[in-house]
């Protein structure tokens, strides 16, 4: 399996997630600058987490217009595993290629701390063989990471089964306290109507060791290299 | 020829910033705020196109970039 890792100007995360890919997880990592407008060879995409273009007008927004994001658009039409983290979910939404949008943290804070997150899907690529109810422990580092949606796409992503991630308390629970940011219903990350691409605010590439202070990233790549028909390498 | 284009947040999307800033007014002692709401205020210069070609191109930019309007709605004023 050969991941493509995407570089925006202003990417921070980029060499991160091509660590856990590469040394962790054991599966081919390339990075790929923003200006290629090809994604031919790749089995799946990460775009990480940064500040693109200084979150000029919004996070994401400038970022939404590389060249290299109508690649992602059809590799994700594709059917392709696409996972943006953090600012690389900020693009997704941006992009249109998931529901709903960021605001500032309702704390009007800056989060860096580790949430605990309750998975709610095994649909994506990312979280096959993670059971719904799954607690994961996992960092978060944002200061947009309240996720906003209307009354009715947020029915709409419940009934299609697209929350993918809250965030919880350790036992679990969904409750204001664990809540970080202020996101509706406490969503985390949420997946696209096909189940292929994955954004989450969370950063799963920061906790791939346990030298770290959690392992539990680690999962959602092994998922991704897994397959769905088992390791393929 | 000027235009100004106004961007806020949408009713009902909740305006962090805007209600900072309501309190510290009320910390200042500057009374009868009953709310405030952040916006951006982008000033462009335009080529000589004709105010309606200006209007249309503007909306596309706002559409396409200048707001996202799933939280956001724009205000366009052309001259002056």
């Amino acid at each position: 399996m050969k991941t493509a890792v995407l570089v925006f100007p202003g990417s921070n995360c980029d060499h991160d997630a091509y660590h856990a890919l590469k040394h962790v997880v054991g599966v081919d990592a390339e990075f790929v600058w923003h200006k290629q407008s090809s994604l031919d060879g790749f089995d799946a995409v990460v775009i990480p987490g940064g500040f693109t273009y200084g979150d000029y007008l919004r996070t994401g927004a400038m970022a939404k217009l590389s060249p290299v994001m109508g690649a992602v658009r059809r590799f994700a039409e594709g059917g392709g595993p696409v996972i943006g983290i953090c600012n690389g979910f900020q693009i997704l939404l941006e992009a249109g290629l998931l529901p709903g949008a960021m605001i500032v943290n309702e704390s009007l804070r800056f989060v860096c701390d580790y949430v605990h997150l309750r998975a709610e899907t095994e649909r994506t690529p990312f979280t096959r063989g993670i059971p719904a109810g799954t607690i994961l422990k996992i960092p978060v580092a944002h200061y947009q990471g309240n996720y906003y949606a209307d009354e009715p796409t947020l029915s709409a992503l419940e009934e299609r089964g697209q929350v993918v991630f809250r965030y919880c308390d350790p036992e679990g629970n969904v409750t204001g306290e664990s809540n970080p940011n202020g996101s509706a219903r406490n969503i985390a990350g949420i997946c696209s109507e096909k189940g292929n691409v994955l954004g989450m605010m969370p950063h799963p590439e920061r906790c791939a060791e346990e030298v770290l202070g959690s392992a539990d990233g680690r999962r959602l790549f092994d998922a991704m290299a897994a397959g769905p028909g088992g390791r393929s390498g | 020829m000027k235009a100004k284009i106004y961007v806020t947040l949408k009713r009902g999307v909740l305006d962090p910033q805007g209600k900072a800033i309501h309190a510290s007014l009320s910390h200042l002692g500057i009374d009868g705020v009953e709310d405030v709401r952040v916006g951006k205020l982008m000033e462009i210069t335009l080529k000589e196109i004709g105010p309606e070609e200006a209007r249309r191109r503007l909306d596309e930019a706002c559409r396409r970039l200048l707001a996202n309007t799933v939280i956001e709605e724009y205000r366009i004023e052309i001259g002056g």
